[in-house]
This record gives structure tokens, sequence and C-alpha cells, in this order.
């Protein structure tokens, strides 16, 4: 049942994705192609072919389902500057996204959660307020500021546009090679700011177990003290963090828009920028409901994944 | 004095010397020196006698376009924080008051937009709409609303649990009376800790539409100023001078934004 009802409140959310999209990019600006043709030479006919090319003189309500079945289909219609379908064009930028966003926030996890763990095992020691501070810190810095100031800062160690080199050997280990390369900056960057957060979550989560009961019975038994945290705290204080980690993927995303704009990183995050400078409605709009619904595809698993770590919850 | 009373007390003194400096550049600053057509000074001078934060791209001070910029992040920030803070008190109180339907209904907008990227949103806010102050405040407020519905959502079913409001139902209370007298009083104090951590984050997110190229083209504001600084390559120039200030300052600001908010947190909720 209760898996049955996070399923249809997904697709709900999911639908309500699909709606937003439309609305924003169909019936918010009025007319789409007046938007994205101004400051370039056009003539009336010219607009009136382009309406009729992308279906904008149909009714809304005929647009919106047109829209919506091909949505359902994968078709997420055509791009205004590419002049190629969007969903070609989101999924050749799919590939160095994944990359720099699963690297870092693979770093961001571990890291976070080891930090968040430390601080809030030893609190208010030296560690837990140079911690706390510097992630306080992290928090209110622009992530493109401090992927600016990293570029600035290391000068000609990194590469800091783009994702590979046209004068690398084509070979598989010296390709690999000069993309990790590339990838430095950027994943520090977004790391920086994402590992923030997840060692404050951690920090305060780990605080919520401190003074619990089996604490103390662990700690009676004769435990070591790190084996107390071991194998008793973490594993129950990290529960609530690791879902914490993937309900806050927004933030990642926000992170990876930002991050791939400074580097000039091929990815989505980059599309956005290109997108929205166009500004080219259709392929935002493909860009928004892509994004969005990978977020309310995260969250659903963060339930899932809630569910069978932790056999608390189920009975809820 | 504990440690938050006294980072507490520090951000309110940065803020308050931002406030002033937002209230007294223009009137202190010419706008014949700020105009690009009208500057005499090189561009891209370090810091030295005359511009003792060095010039940008045109031949502009970066100090007076700090100083300038100042009122714009701070009011910007202040405004989308209210906005969203207002939005979400009010949803939050009506879906903890009324239950229901609507309450349900309420609920599962607050929760997809919770989950929603909502750089992303308003990202595509500031698109579609036309280029402008107004629009900044609208994409950062109409998007950032839900947590705090969520928290005063949580508030008003604590509150209306409790002995007396059921008291004051029994005598008679209606709902004006119950949310006015009892809800009301008892969200303020936490919406007040929203309201200050709200602009901390309405600053960070004007400054990355603005650096995004989305901001208002007439106004001078820090995130513009990098927005400016990566389009005409401070990073490759080595202009540091340029690079650091507005990102120290809007660090500065929602820092001392986040530590009176935490401090007022601790006030507030006394029980840790």
């Amino acid at each position: 049942m209760r898996l049955a009802g996070r399923f249809g409140g997904a697709a709900l959310s999911l639908l309500m994705v699909a709606v937003l999209g439309f609305f924003l990019f169909r019936v918010v600006p009025g007319d789409p192609v007046v938007s994205m043709t101004r400051g370039r030479p056009t003539t009336a006919a010219m607009q009136a072919e382009l309406r009729a090319q992308f279906g904008l003189d149909r009714p809304l309500h005929e647009q919106f389902w047109s829209y919506f079945t091909s949505l359902l289909q994968g078709d997420l219609g055509t791009s205004f500057t590419f002049r190629r379908p969007v969903a070609e064009v989101i999924g050749e930028r799919l590939g160095p996204t994944l990359l720099l966003v699963g690297t870092a926030t693979l770093i961001a996890v571990l890291l976070g959660l080891w930090l968040g763990v430390r601080a809030a095992w030893r609190r208010d020691s030296a560690f837990d307020k140079v911690t706390t501070g510097v992630s306080l810190t992290l928090w209110a810095v622009p992530t493109f500021w401090l992927g600016m100031l990293l570029m600035m800062v290391t000068g000609d160690l990194f590469p800091s546009r783009g994702m590979r080199d046209t004068d690398t050997a084509p070979d598989f280990v010296s390709q690999a090679l000069d993309v990790g390369h590339h990838l430095v900056l950027p994943s520090v960057t977004l790391v920086a700011v994402v590992c923030a957060e997840y060692a404050l979550v951690m920090r305060s989560s780990l605080l919520e177990e401190m003074h619990a009961p089996y604490l103390t019975t662990a700690r009676a038994k004769g435990l070591r003290d790190d084996l107390v945290r071991r194998r008793h705290a973490v594993p129950n204080a990290v529960l609530p963090a690791i879902t914490l980690v993937f309900l806050r993927f927004g933030l990642v995303v926000a992170g990876a828009i930002t991050t791939e704009t400074v580097f000039s990183w091929p990815g989505l995050g980059l599309l956005f920028y290109d997108a929205l400078t166009g500004p080219d409605y259709f392929l935002l709009q493909g860009l928004l409901v892509v994004t969005a619904g990978a977020v309310v595809v995260m969250n659903l698993l963060a339930d899932l994944l809630h569910g069978v770590l932790d056999p608390r919850v189920k009975v809820v | 004095m504990s440690r938050f009373d006294r980072s507490g007390l520090a951000g309110a003194a940065v803020l308050a010397a931002a406030a002033l400096v937002a209230v007294l550049a223009p009137l202190l600053i010419d706008a014949e020196s700020l105009d690009v057509t009208r500057v005499t000074a090189d561009a891209w001078q370090p810091p030295g006698a005359g511009h003792w934060l060095g010039t940008d791209h045109t031949g502009r001070s970066v100090a007076l376009l700090m100083a300038q910029g100042t009122g714009t992040s701070l009011f910007v920030g202040l405004t989308a924080a209210v906005l969203s803070v207002g939005i979400g008190t009010l949803v939050g109180i009506v879906s903890g008051h009324f239950g229901g339907l609507l309450a349900g209904a309420l609920l599962r907008v607050t929760d997809f937009f919770l989950v929603l990227p909502a750089l992303v949103l308003a990202i595509a806010l500031s698109t579609v709409l036309p280029r402008g102050l107004g629009t900044i405040v609208l994409a950062i407020g109409l998007t950032s609303w839900p947590s705090t519905a969520r928290m005063v959502r949580a508030q008003t079913l604590t509150i209306e649990a409790r002995p007396f409001v059921e008291r004051a139902r029994a005598l008679g209370g209606g709902h004006v009376h119950v949310i006015g007298r009892h809800v009301v009083p008892s969200v303020v104090p936490l919406v007040l800790v929203n309201a200050t951590l709200a602009v901390a984050s309405a600053i960070v997110a004007e400054s990355t539409l603005a650096f995004l190229g989305l901001g208002d083209p007439t106004r001078i504001s820090w995130g513009a100023m990098l927005h400016q600084a990566q389009l005409h390559g401070a990073v490759p120039q080595q202009a540091w001078w340029y690079l650091l200030p507005p990102g120290l300052a809007i660090v500065a600001v929602v820092l001392a934004f986040t530590l009176v908010g935490r401090a007022l947190e601790a006030v507030v909720t006394p029980r840790r």
C-alpha cells in the first residue's frame, strides 16, 4: 500500500512537471516566437511560418495535447537554435554531466559524511568548530565565484575550459587522462559546495543520536569509544543523512549548472546556459522536464532506499 | 556570552555596515563616475592611487561599483525573502489549520515544489518574464517558499493539538480567532528566523541569476559585476581586484544573515 502510494505520488509529480513545463514556456511568455526572435531581423511572414512549424498557431489545449502525447513517447519537440530534436541534443550532453555530477557526488558524500561524523562525535572540539565554520562559509559562497577563484589561483596548472583537448592522442589511456585532467577543477568546485551541506546534515543527524540510551548500553558493555561510534551510532545516524543526500539532489543540479557554465564543461548545465541566452524556449522546456523529472525519480529512490535500509519505516 | 550571541552580534554588525553603504552610496556617488561613456581612467587598472580597488574592463572604479551594488543585492534579498516567507507562512497556516481536500492539495503542491530544484525554476521564470528587478524578486520568491510552508504547517498542527486551543474552540472561537490569537503568535518567532535565513539564500540566488545574465541590465549588483568579470575575461587577465570584492561581499553578507538567523534560532528554540 505504502509502495503504491509512493509510486502514485511520483507519477503525479511527473505529470505536474509536464504541465509546469508547458505553462511556463507556452502560456506565460504570450508568443514564444516573438520573444525568441527578438533582436533578430524577422518579417511577420517568417514569424507566422515559425509559428506554424512549431505548432504555435493552434489553440492552447490542442498544443498541450500534442505536447503531452509526444512527451509520453520521449519526444521533447524541436530546438529553436539547434534545429534538431531536443531529446537528441539533451542526450548528447548527458554523458559529461553524469561524469561530473557522479564524481563530485561520490567524493562529496564520502568526505561530507566523514567530516560530519568526526565533528559531531567531538562536539565543540577544534575540529568541530573548524568544520562547522568552513561548512557555513562554503554554504554562503556562490558556486560560480568559487570556480572562478580556483581557476585564477591555479593558473595554468589545470585546463579550465571544456572536457578534452583537440590534440590529445586518440588512444583510450591518453583520452581518459585528458578528461580526468579537465575534470579536476569543476569537480573540486562542486564537491566544495555540496560537501559542506552534507557535513552539516550528517553532523546534526549524529548529534540527534548522541544521547540515545543504546549508546550508553554499548559503552556499559565496555566497548571502545571507536567501536561505539562505528558499530552503533553511525549506522543509525547515517540513514536520515543518506536520505537527505538524495532529497537534496536539486542542490547538485543547481551546482552543476553554474559550474559547467564557468568551466565550459559540455554537459546539460552549459546547455541550460546556452538555451537561456537564446532564449530557446523549447530546449529550456525539455531541460526543465528532464532535470525536474530526474529529481522526482531520485526522491522516489530515496524513499524506497530508506524503506530497505531502515526496517522501522515500513511500519509507518 | 555564548558562541551564538557573539557570532550573531558580529553578523548584525556586518549587516549594519552593509545597510549604511547601501543607503549612502546613491547619495554620495554621482552617476557620471559610473557612466561607461564618461569615465576617464584606463581599463583593468590594479589597485593604486585614485582607485583603491582598481578599475573594471571599462575603466570604472571597482570600489564605487561595489558600493552601488550593495543596495541592489540587499533589496532583492530582502524583498524576495519577504515574498517567499509570506507565501510559505500563508500556505503553511492554511494547510495546517484547515483539513480536508484543500489541505491535501496544498501539501501536495508544497512537496512538489520542495523537491524541484529552485534554481532551475527561477531560471525558467526569469527567462520568460521581462528582465528587471521585479522579475528577479518574483523568480526567487515564487520558488523558495516550500520549506517555510512545511515548517509553519508543522508548528500550526502542534499548536492546534494543545488543550488551550481546544478550549478556545469549545468556547466558540472561530477560525479567525484561533488563527489570529493562537496560531499566528506561535508561528511568528519561527517565521522571523526563517526569514533571516531566506534572505541569505535569496542573495546567493540573486547573484547566481545575475551571473547567468538574467539580472536587471540597468542596475549594478554584485552578481552582475561577476557576470561582467567572467564575460570580459577577468580570470585570464588575473584581475583579482575585479573578482574578489563582489564575491567576498556576497559571502560576508550571506554569512552575516546566516549567523544572525542561527542566533535568533537559539533564542526561539532554547531546548539545546
